[in-house]
Order: structure tokens, then sequence, then C-alpha cells
């Protein structure tokens, strides 16, 4: 027993010791590139479509930055316009300290990427990974909190009273005339490309022999 | 019991039998009217191809409706206050509108470039004021109103653009003694009377309209005009009655000659003489005297009593109404051109040649009794209104056979009842080098009881007719308020007008956008307030000022979504503003009587439209009331001419007034 236990940990530890090939460098650079890339285009979009509003209301979420639709963004001035009747604050960017440091946290995880690709070693793959994904899971649990938070301290002097909700971070669902549509955009694809990338990047070097 | 039940089959088999019978009989039109519904049927949420700009005739307004549909889709307010939109009611609209509430429209007319519609302007004309006014088809509002132009009386013939919208060109109905203001009886009308042509000067980027220069002319009465294109270009043509110079019973005076001068005008020329001070002074408006400047206009005498001149497409044939004939003469400018340059003149008019009729008439088409107006559908047809008749013409343009030119009966194609007395008639984009054809709307004066009952005040209708085969088809009609005269008809595709004001435009000084900015300023008995219009309230929703105060309201619509529209209805003061999204509006009143007058949103714009209100707070004279807010920190306004005996119980300038007991 004591030497199956011996050996698993040697194992794991030569695992993470392995270096790393040059196919996984220049996956983990197509990573980095794939985060980079990601900053220019929405993370998440949200739909909002009535009867009034045919063309629907649009808002795009940026990893820094947070765009109505329409010209000059409209569709956001129109989106708390319409929120104002059921007590919602308005959405602000200033608000969502996300804003704030998920770019810093992106620079980091390139950061680390690239610290990944100079010291080329399985264990640098293995920690990028998992700093990304709890970062990741962390942006949308703490996104999912800023929409509980919208949806549930309503103004209780507006002029109509709603029960409190959270808006939808995923999928498609009624609020009174609205039909909200919330699905990820363009720059949460590339976060995901970005992932997998680092995935690959540790696959292709599991066999390396160690120095 | 038995008998019940044969009557029941012998009504079945009556009932049968009249049906089959009339079956035959109405299959046919039951099958064109299918047909017509779908030609002009507009499904809900779909959009009409065509804008139809009616002149609203004496209600001063221009109508639009979609085509085919025939709807109205908006009034577009011009020589008349308009509450819905707020028209005349603030300072602005006030201003253009100047000492008048009404005025004439007959003829508009689109902007263009090149001889094609640019979409860009709608010129509209008042006959009654003699004034010109300019609509942006980029937010379909009235920009300028111009006049009343200076000597001249009954803006009829008006407004024309030159090809590239170089200058509107109008002509007078009514002459008057000039310059205006002067009197002179009636008894020496042919010697101290006079009529004119102007050019209005059109400034080719924003639009904005001067008089140019003028053209003095003899005392008839000018009708319609047209300008030239391609060989024509250049020149402008207008029909005339009353070359009798009568002044009293015209009906009867002005109809004895067989024939009336239509003036021929090269208006390039005309300008280049201005540039080279060939030009006498009246009323600072540089006005030409052709007798004594050659070259600029000629005479050239139609029949009888002609009512429209209108250009064909290629600039080469121009054709004239008869109204008291019933033909239409077509006259080859080409021709025109020749004799004017090698002076085939019959004589002259108080110094203006008279072209002779023969060397440049084409033709007289025998069209029928009462031609009015003639349309080109740019593939060598004409359609000729028919007052008398009742009907339209379709007629074919020259070049004719020797066979047509021998008999011209041969050159009348078809006609279709109109119902009734067509006035003036347009074909889309008659008046530009292409014509866009399909469409034909008959402006009729007379509905005569063809709509359901509205008693004595009765509409006139509009015919939708489509002349895109052989035979025209008369497909739809609708019904206007009084009175379309002339129309334009502009393709939707061609234009994109914008749908709210961008907050950047904006460049009122008063305009606010966020409530720190709100609020009212008192200087002495000045009180101005500057307020917020946003779904459902405006702020401030209390306004202070006191009786005999001069109160000045901006009202900013803070809205950039279309349709958001906010309405100030300030309860009786006579005022309505309504702003467009991004829109700031100010009015300006005189406060006479003490009272709380509640303020509200006029135009429907949210579930709690209701709910958008304030108050104007009017207090009596020098009474202070402990509520009143000054953004500046006024007190209230001193009190005006306060006998000695009453004392002053408040500090007029005591930034926190206290109550008068």
């Amino acid at each position: 027993m004591k030497t199956r236990i011996a050996n698993l940990l040697g194992r794991e530890f030569r695992f993470l010791a392995r270096p790393i090939n040059a196919w996984s460098r220049l996956l983990l650079l197509l990573a980095a590139a794939t985060i980079v890339a990601s900053l220019f285009f929405p993370l998440w979009k949200m739909h909002l479509v009535a009867p009034q509003y045919s063309d629907g209301l649009d808002l795009y979420i940026h990893s820094y930055k947070i765009v109505g639709g329409g010209l000059n963004g409209q569709h956001l001035v129109e989106i708390n316009n319409l929120n104002h009747y059921i007590g919602m604050a308005p959405i602000m960017q200033a608000d969502f300290l996300e804003m704030r440091w998920m770019p810093f946290m992106f620079g980091l995880i390139t950061l680390l990427i690239l610290r990944s690709v100079v010291f080329g070693q399985m264990g640098n793959v293995v920690d990028l990974f998992a700093v990304y994904c709890y970062f990741g899971i962390f942006s949308i649990g703490s996104f999912w909190y800023r929409l509980y938070q919208y949806g549930h301290n309503l103004d209780p002097r507006a002029p109509m009273h709603i029960t409190p909700f959270t808006p939808l971070l995923l999928g498609t669902k009624q609020i009174a005339n609205f039909r909200e549509s919330s699905y990820p955009e363009v720059g949460a694809i590339l976060l995901c490309v970005s992932v997998l990338l680092i995935v690959i990047a540790g696959w292709v070097s599991r066999k390396e022999p160690a120095v | 019991m038995k008998i019940k039940g044969q009557l029941i089959i012998a009504a079945a088999v009556l009932a049968t039998a009249a049906t089959f019978s009339s079956c035959n009989k109405s299959s046919t039109a039951k099958n064109e009217r299918s047909q017509n519904a779908q030609d002009t049927y507009v499904d809900p949420g779909e959009k009409d191809e065509y804008y139809l700009f009616y002149s609203g005739g004496h209600s001063g307004q221009v109508f639009v409706a979609g085509i085919p549909s025939m709807r109205h889709i908006t009034t577009i307010p011009v020589y008349a206050p308009y509450p819905a939109t707020g028209y005349g009611f603030d300072e602005e609209s006030k201003k253009m509108l100047g000492d008048y509430t009404w005025g004439d429209m007959h003829h508009p007319a689109l902007s263009q470039t090149a001889s094609k519609y640019d979409g860009r302007w709608l010129f509209v004309n008042d006959n009654a004021n003699n004034r010109v006014a300019r609509i942006d088809l980029r937010d379909f509002k009235t920009h300028q109103i111009l006049g009343p132009i200076p000597n001249s009386s009954g803006n009829h013939g008006s407004s024309f653009v030159t090809e590239n919208t170089e200058y509107l060109l109008v002509a007078t109905r009514f002459s008057i003694p000039l310059p205006k203001g002067r009197v002179a009886d009636l008894n020496d009308y042919e010697k101290e009377f006079n009529g004119m042509v102007s050019a209005l000067k059109v400034d080719p980027k924003t639009g904005e309209m001067s008089v140019a220069f003028q053209i003095l002319t003899p005392p008839f009465d000018w009708d319609l005009g047209s300008t030239g294109k391609g060989p024509s270009s250049g020149w402008a043509f207008w029909t005339s009655y009353n070359t009798e110079m009568a002044h009293e019973v015209l009906e009867s005076n002005a109809s004895q000659k067989d024939r009336d001068y239509s003036a021929i005008v090269n208006w390039k020329a005309a300008a280049q003489a201005v540039a080279d001070g060939k030009a006498q002074d009246m009323g600072s408006v540089p006005v030409l005297d052709p007798a004594k400047v050659p070259g600029i206009m000629y005479f050239l005498a139609i029949g009888k009593s002609p009512h429209g001149v209108d250009t064909d497409p290629s600039g080469k044939w121009i054709s004239y109404g008869g109204k008291l004939q019933p033909s239409v003469t077509v006259v080859d400018f080409e021709k025109l051109q020749a004799a004017i340059n090698n002076k085939t003149f019959t004589g002259d008019f108080r110094g203006v040649p008279i072209v002779k009729y023969e060397a440049v008439v084409e033709g007289e088409v025998p069209v029928g009794l009462g031609p009015l107006h003639t349309q080109f559908d740019g593939r060598g047809f004409a359609y000729t209104s028919m007052f008398i008749d009742s009907n339209i013409t379709k007629w074919k343009l020259p070049p004719w056979t020797d066979d047509e030119k021998k008999d011209l009966n041969k050159v009348v194609l078809d006609k279709v009842p109109a119902h009734f007395s067509t006035g003036h008639l347009v074909v889309a984009g008659s008046d530009t080098a292409h014509p866009y054809g399909k469409w034909l709307v008959a402006m009729n004066k007379l509905s005569a009881g063809r709509h359901i009952n509205v008693g004595p005040s009765q509409p006139e209708s509009s015919q939708l007719i489509d002349i895109s085969g052989e035979k025209m088809k008369m497909v739809a009609e609708a019904y206007t308020e009084p009175e379309p005269h002339f129309a334009q008809i502009l393709k939707v595709s061609e234009i994109q007008p914008i749908e709210a004001y961008p907050k950047a435009e904006n460049k009122d000084p008063n305009a606010v956008w966020d409530k720190a900015q709100t609020g009212a300023t008192r200087n002495g008995t000045s009180v101005e307030a500057k307020v917020t219009a946003v779904r459902s309230r405006f702020v401030p929703d209390r306004i202070d000022a006191q009786v005999g105060d001069d109160l000045t309201i901006h009202v900013t619509n803070i809205e950039q979504t279309r349709d958001m529209i906010h309405g100030f209805g300030l309860i009786e003061h006579n005022i309505n503003l309504v702003m467009d999204p991004g829109e700031t509006r100010t009015f300006h009143i005189k406060l006479t009587k003490p009272g709380v007058f509640p303020y509200y949103c006029t135009n429907f714009c949210s579930a709690l439209h209701q709910e958008m209100q304030g108050y104007l707070v009017v207090a009596n004279t020098g009474q202070t009331m402990p509520g009143a807010v000054y953004t500046n920190g006024a007190g209230p306004a001193p009190v005006p001419d306060a006998p000695a005996s009453v004392p002053a119980t408040t500090n007029p300038v005591a930034p926190s007034p206290v109550p008068t007991p």
C-alpha cells in the first residue's frame, strides 16, 4: 500500500516535472493570442424583445465595458428607462467591479501562459489551467450575483411592483412583456477556445520523456 | 307545414337561379376587383413603395400618403398651426408663421439634382400670402418660410425648381400697383398694375432660400409654370389668363381672347443680366424690365386661357392644357429656340417679342373638354386631366407619323373616367428626366357623394391609376381634407429620414439633459424654466411665478428612442408644445391671471403617461409661496408699481423669502 501511494505520487511528480514540447508551446502561444483577441469582442449578449420593440434591445457585456445596441448605445439608456418603472437601479458600468479586475486577470493569465511557454514544464500548464478555471467560474458566479442584486434590490417606491427575480444568465425567458435571451458572444467563445488550447497543449506533451 | 316547406324550396330555387345569373355577369368584375385589391393592398406591418406628398391647399399643410395603399400617413404643418405636433405654439414655429395663421398651398416641388429627385427638400408655395416654404426630408419638418415675397401678389405659379435646384421660379397670379403699398385706381389697371416673375435662390448646402431677382411683366394673371431640362435647359415657361387685362367680371372679360400669352423666360440670361447690372432696384430686389433687357422673356399666344404647362422628361416638348379649348397645344422647344434665334416674331407686347405660333407648335391634340394639366411616364406617353369631361386622357407625344399628324385624334389612346372633375394629376417623377412611371394619381375637385355621407363639408377625392399597361386602370381611391392641388411622388427607398434628433445635434442653448441642470430662475419679473421630459415625468414638476411675470419655458425631450414623443400642454394658456425625441421647444407668455395651472404630457408616451404632469403656480403679485424654488436663489418678483401706502413685506432680493401674512 505504502509503495503504491509512493509510486502514484512519484508518477505524478515526474509528470508535473515533464517538459512540454514545441507543439505545446505553440498551442499555448495561440491560447494567449486568443485571450488577447477576446478583448475585442463582447463576452455576452442580452437580447430583449417586446411587441413595442420588435427589433429588440441589445446589451453587450465586454470584460471591461457594457455597451447598448442601437445608435450611440441607445439601447442601454432605453433598458434603464424601462427598468426604472419596476424600481431597478440603472445598469451602469461603474457598478460592475468585475470590469475593473477582469482585464487585470486576463493579463495575469496571459503572463502565466507566457511563463509556461518559457519554463516549459507540465506543472506550469496545470497551474495555469487551475487558475484559469477558477477565474472563469468565479467571474460567472460574480456576474450572476450582480444580476441577482439588480433583480432583487428593487426600489419599493417604484410605480410597478413585481416579484424580485434574477435576470437570465443563459437561455430564454419571458419577463412581463419582454422575451429575454442571454447567450455567450464571440469573446466568451474565444475564451473557451483558449481553455481548450491549454488542455490540448498539456495533452500533446503527456508522453514527453523526462529530461 | 307542407305549404311552408314548398315555399322554402321555391325560395331556395329562386335564390340559386339568381346567384347563377348574377354570377356570370359579375365574375369578371369580381376578378378585376380582387386583382385591384392585390395591386394596392399593403399587408399590416408592410410598407408602401412611394411617398405621395399632397399640397393641402387652403389647409396650409402637406399631407403625406403612401402609394399604392393611398393611406394618409402623416401631415406636415407648414402655413397653419397644428396642435398635433405643437406647430405654431412654440417660439420658433410662431416666428416662421409670422403674422399669418393660414396659407394656400398649391404646387409642391421636390428638389432636383441633374433633373432627378435628390430627396433633400420639398418646396411649397403659398398663393395667399406670397410665400414659399422649405420642408427638409431628413425630418419631414418645415424649416423656412420665405416671404411675403416683395413686389408680388398671388404666388400661384410657384414653385418650380430648376434642374439642379439653383432657383425656385415663381410668378404672380394677381397684379397690383408696384411696389407693394402703392394705391392706384382699378380703372387704371392696364397702366398702373404689374405682375412679376421671381427667381428665389436656393443655397446648395443648406437649402436656405432668398429672393435673387425679379422680372416685371404686364398685368396678366400668370397661372402655372414649368422649368426646362435637356434642350430647354435654362428656360422656364408660364401660362396666363387675362391678357385682356380686365379688372372686373374676369369670368367673361378675361375669356374674350382666343389665345393668351405664355411667358417664355430664359432664366440663365436673366441671372446674367442681373450680374451685369442691368436690373433696377425695387424694394431692395433687383428687377429686370424685359422691354429694356432683351433676350430674357418672350411671349407665345396659346389657346385658350391655358392652365397647366408641363415640360416632358426629354425637355423637348412643352404641352399646354387648353382649359377653354378642347385640346392640348404641344410646342417643340427646338423650333422655339430656332424661332427666337431667327427672330421669327409677329410683333411685340410692351417690348416683349411675340414668337410666331405656326413656327413652333407641333400640334393641337384633341383630348376633350377642359384639359388642365399633363404628366408624362417617360415612355413617350402623356396623361392629361380633363376637368369638364371628368377623365384622364392618355395620348402619345411626338414624333407623330404623317398619318397621325393629319388626324391627331389618332394619338389619343385611352380615357379613364375620374370622379369627379380632376384638377391636377401626378405621375411619379413626371417632372424629372427619369419618371418612375407606373402610378398616376388623379386629384379630383369634387367627390360629390362618392364617400360615406359626412354632411355638407365634403372631402376631396384622389384616385390611383395604374399606367404600366397599354390601357389605364383605376385601382383605388382615397379622400383627403381640402384641398390637394398638385402633388409629388418620391420612391421610399430614396430617402432615409431620421427617427430621433441625435443629442449631439441639439444646439439649443437652453437644452438641458439631466436633472441637475433643470429648474427655474428669476431675474426681475422674468422667470425662465428649463425642463426635461422623459418617461414619465417632467423635471421640475413645479414652476413658480406670479401675475405680471414674463414666463419662458424650455422643454427638452431627453429621449433618444423613436416615437417617444412628449407634449407640454398648459391648462388655460393656449400652449401645447410637442417635443420629438432629442428636441428642445420654447414658449413665452405674459402671465395675467393668478391660479395653479397644471401642465401635462399631451402626446401619449407610456403606461404612466397620465402621471406625467406638473403645476405652474401663478401667485398674486407680491404674494410669496413658501415652496417656491428658484435655482438662482432669487426671491419673488418686486411688486411692480406698488402703491406707496402698501408696505413691502418682503425683500425682493432675499434668498429665502418670508411668506406674506
